[in-house]
Formats: C-alpha cells, structure tokens, sequence
C-alpha cells in the first residue's frame, strides 16, 4: 500500500502521455462537429469507410504507393549504414593508425553538427549534379557511416568483445575482414538489430530531407504526403481523413517500437541514441 | 617530431585501419567539410541558385546585422531553446527518478512514456497538434472543462510558442531514458548508508542523486540544446512561423530564403553563421559546466 502514491502519480502521467495519441485515433471516426466538442476519445460510431477514403489520399496515388517510396528508401539506407558503421567503427576499436585520434574526433564532433547548416549547400551540390528528385541524396549518405552515433556505440560494444577471440581466429588464419564477419559481426547482433530500427524511425520521420530534394509527387515518401494532405484541408472538408492518414502514417513506427520495444527500454541507448 | 609505433597484430600494416575508416573520411569530407566551405564562399555571393554569382564580400553578413530577419529569427530561437531544454531536463529527471522505482509493472510505464519520443517527431504527431490547439480542438475543450477562457492558441505570440514548446515536452522520452540508465548505474548502497545516517529521500535526491548525474545531465543538455536550436518542423507545420514572426525560428528562415525567395548567396551566409552560433553555445556550455564537471572527475 505504501506503493499507491507512486502508482497514483505514474497513471496520471501515462494517462497525459497516451492521451493525445487516443484522441487522434477516436478522432479519426468523428465527424466535423464531433471532433470538435467532444474531449472524450471514444467516438459516437465507428465506421471505418473514412480509412478506405484516406488510404485513396488526395493524389492520383494511393497510401500504398506511398509506403513503397518510403520502404524504397529506408530499405537501402539501413543496409548502407550497418555495413559502412560497422567497419568503420571496426577500423577504430581494432586498428592502430595515422591520426587516429584526429578522426575519432571528428566523429564525436559529426555527432553535434546541426543538420540545418548543411541542408542549403548540400541541395545546390546535389542538383547541380542532376541528383535532387531521385533518392540518392536520401541514401546515399548513409553509406559513408553518415551517423557518427552508430559508429560511437559499435566501437563501444567491439571493445567489450575480448581480443583473444582476434588472436584466436587469426592463428587459424582469418584474415582481417573474415575476422570481422565470422567472429566479431556474430558478437554485436543486438546493436545491429538497434541500428536497423533507429534508421527505420528516423527516416519515418524525416521531413525537412525529402522536402527539400523530392520535388514530385509520385515520389514523396509518407511524410511529404501528409503535409500536402494537411496543407489540401478546407474549412469544410472532412477533417477526420487526415486524422486517419496521419494514424495510418504511424503505424509503421508504432509496430517497430513494439516489436523491438525492450531493446530500447533496457541498455542499448548506452551509446546516446535515441528517438 | 617522434616517431610513434603502432600497436596493430602480428602482420597488421599502420594503414589498414586508415583504410578501414575510409568511408567515413570520405563522408566527412563531402558531406561535412565541403557544406561548410561552400556555404562560406557562397554567402560571400548573390548566388540565386541558377546564375553565375556574383562576389559581393560581407554584404549579406550585413544585411543580417542591420535588417530585423535574421535578428528576429535568433531571439526567437534562443527564446524557444532557453523555455524549453530546462523544463525537458526537469521533466525528464523527474519522471526517471519515478521510473526508476522497482515495481511491479514499471516496464508498461516506462513505454508509455518513451512512445512519444518515438513517434513524436514524426510529421503525422505534428498534424495531430495542429488539430489539438485548433480553436474548439483538445486544448481549449480541456481548458473550458476547468472553467478557464478559452486561450485561442494560435492568435498570440505567446501561446504560439507554448503550443510548439509543449509538442517538444510531450517527447521527453529520450532524455528521460538516459537519466533512467544513469540512475541504474548508482549502487543502491549509497542509499542505504544515506538512510542510515537518518538522511531523507529528498536530501538524498540532491546530495547523491544529482551530483552523480553530472554527466549525463550534461549530455542530455548539450543533445537538447542542438535539436531544439534547429526546430523547423513544428513551427512549419503548425504556425507557419506566425503570429507576427514569433514562432520564426532559424531553421525556418533558412528554409524560406533558400526554397521560397531563391536568396540562396544570404540562405547560406545565414547557414554560417547559425553554425557559428550553436558552436558559440556548445562552448559556452562547456565553459559554464567545467568546474563542475572537472569536479566530478
């Protein structure tokens, strides 16, 4: 009983975290006026025809399309930023080189760069080079170990991997990047495992990048999508396909979270990660 | 200079490393380096993005200096970032420290509050506030229930920024878990020994808690201190920077000179010097935390 207060004072606050989300699914099955007057989540009926009507979006293209375009570029992304991490934060947590600590510098200092600041030149590189509304400026980054985040916690969990298993494979004869494949690789899964669903997240939810380099609408990713969606609404159109475009935008995340929600509660944002 | 040896593995030359890392010299390079000399020598310029430019030396560093655009945005910035990275630390502390508490069910808690974070910065999250605070929306429906006037979120500079504040206060979650790690980290002994000595839970809390969480309090603030200084999203979305300019953040003004009014020599000049300015407020934050921190070591 001596627990009651704090379970009291977690509840309210769950209560205030979960609640916008609640309201924003209700909302979804409410008409104009409902959403509108009424604080409660629970809406008066449920007819889930509004999903038919937001999946159809307002573009000659459906959702689904739109999912395409956004696993198009996640997809190559997270293949590029595991493999390019890894061995570069190999090369830093096994190998003794040249001005190793001016890089392992610069890498701390790529984690706190603002990326606002790039965003303006890198357009002008990119469409100069006839690149902007394709992909590769979304994915290509990636494959130069562009997040210095991931780079910092591999290194740290290959120096939590004992150098004997090295010194072991190398008498047997594995060669530097075979040690790295069969021997080190097998050790850090779960990081891996945490990369691939950080990059998932963030490029679900980056705005500013596809708006600045994807100019058509057949190409947006779901992001861009929603804002055209958004930015389409009247006074009286119906507000609850938005509503439910934007919940069907979630869903995606919400499922990666809770697929791989207690990697995140439990130590692997170690390495400063986070949402 | 000294020569210095390099301990690598039987057979293992000192360049195989430097080849390893390559892909991220290589990214540096262009990803990094070459943005930021670009944007030096193109905010020299009256580049438009399609003609040649033309050198017009610190011309636009001027302008910034004496007209009320990139001024206004600044304030505006520092405003957002000052009101809003101590009340996410505090938030964030407080709810680890409650989080923290080993019982039963705590892990479907420490979800909930960490799912904002996750799909928080989504853009989907951003149209969801919009419709929250539209007049009749959530907000005022709430406010009204407890008898208050109705606030009209939108109409005042004030509860325009409130608005875009409380949507980045919702997403404490990543804050509040590395405090959560942190807090693991303190061996429960330290508790122990306190109580013994009769001192209570709140000296405690600030007698051994907090000076044991200099770190990383320190990193969560210089992380929240970059994200919140490039806000773009939410006043984009949500106030369109308005009313009168008082949710015209940085980030916003660079997007507009550059996309909309295709001053793409004075969009860069302003990229320059905002990444003078977050540098200029990293260092002041190193400098301010020191003596702390070198304490604590």
């Amino acid at each position: 009983m001596k627990k009651l207060p704090l379970y009291i004072l977690l509840t309210a606050g769950a209560a205030v975290m979960i609640y916008p989300l609640l309201w924003l699914i209700g909302a979804s099955f409410k008409s104009n006026d409902e959403i509108f007057t009424s604080m409660w989540f629970i809406p008066d009926s449920i007819d889930f025809s509004v999903y038919k009507r937001a999946w159809r979006t307002v573009t000659p293209y459906s959702m689904g399309h739109y999912f395409i375009n956004t696993f198009l570029i996640i997809v190559p992304k997270t293949v590029f930023a595991v493999i390019s991490s890894v061995i570069v934060a190999y090369g830093f947590a096994r190998f003794d080189f040249p001005l190793k600590r001016l890089f392992f510098a610069l890498l701390m200092g790529s984690m706190f760069m603002p990326a606002i600041v790039t965003v303006t030149p890198l357009y002008m590189m990119w469409s100069r080079l006839g690149l902007h509304d394709t992909y590769i400026p979304l994915t290509l980054p990636a494959l130069f170990a562009a997040e210095g985040t991931f780079v910092f916690m591999l290194v740290q969990f290959f120096r939590g991997v004992p150098r004997e298993f090295d010194e072991a494979a190398r008498i047997d004869g594995c060669g530097n990047l075979r040690l790295l494949v069969y021997i080190l690789v097998p050790c850090i899964r779960p990081v891996i495992v945490s990369i691939t669903v950080f990059t998932f997240l963030w490029t679900m939810n980056d705005f500013l990048t596809p708006l600045i380099m994807i100019s058509s609408v057949e190409k947006y990713p779901l992001s861009l999508i929603l804002r055209l969606s958004a930015d389409s609404t009247g006074d009286g159109y119906e507000q609850s396909k938005i509503i439910a475009m934007s919940v069907i935008g979630l869903i995606p995340s919400a499922a990666v979270f809770a697929a791989a929600q207690k990697k995140f509660i439990s130590g692997i944002t170690a390495g400063g990660l986070s949402g | 200079m000294k020569k210095r040896s390099y301990r690598n593995p039987v057979g293992v030359g000192k360049y195989t490393g430097l080849l390893l890392i390559m892909p991220f010299i290589i990214g540096s390079a262009v990803f990094t380096l070459y943005p930021f000399i670009a944007s030096f020598v193109l905010g020299l310029t009256d580049s438009d993005g399609i003609h040649f430019p033309e050198f017009i030396g610190a011309e636009n560093y001027a302008e910034m200096l004496t007209g009320s655009e990139f001024l206004g945005a600044v304030m505006v910035t520092l405003k957002y970032t000052f009101i809003l990275v101590p009340l996410k630390l505090a938030v964030s502390l407080l709810a680890a420290v409650l989080l923290n508490a080993e019982i039963k069910g705590i892990g479907v808690y420490r979800t909930i509050f960490y799912i904002p974070s996750i799909l928080g910065s989504s853009l989907a999250a951003v149209i969801m506030w919009q419709f929250l605070f539209t007049s009749g929306g959530l907000a005022e429906q709430v406010t009204s229930f407890f008898g208050l006037p109705p606030v009209g979120w939108y109409g005042s500079s004030g509860s325009a920024m409130a608005m875009i504040v409380l949507l980045r206060l919702w997403e404490f979650g990543s804050a509040m878990i590395l405090f959560l790690n942190a807090l693991k980290d303190i061996p429960a002994e330290y508790y122990e020994a306190a109580r013994v000595d009769g001192c209570g839970r709140v000296r405690a809390f600030f007698r051994i808690t907090l000076p044991l969480l200099g770190r990383v309090t320190f990193l969560n603030l210089v992380l929240q201190t970059i994200a919140a200084m490039q806000e773009f999203n939410a006043p984009y979305m949500i106030t369109g920077g308005g009313p009168m300019k008082s949710t015209y953040t940085i980030g916003m003004l660079i997007y507009d000179e550059m996309f909309r009014y295709h001053n793409a020599g004075f969009a860069n000049a302003v990229s320059w010097a905002f990444f003078v300015l977050v540098t200029a407020v990293v260092l002041v934050l190193f400098a301010v935390t020191r003596r702390r921190r070198e304490e604590d070591e």
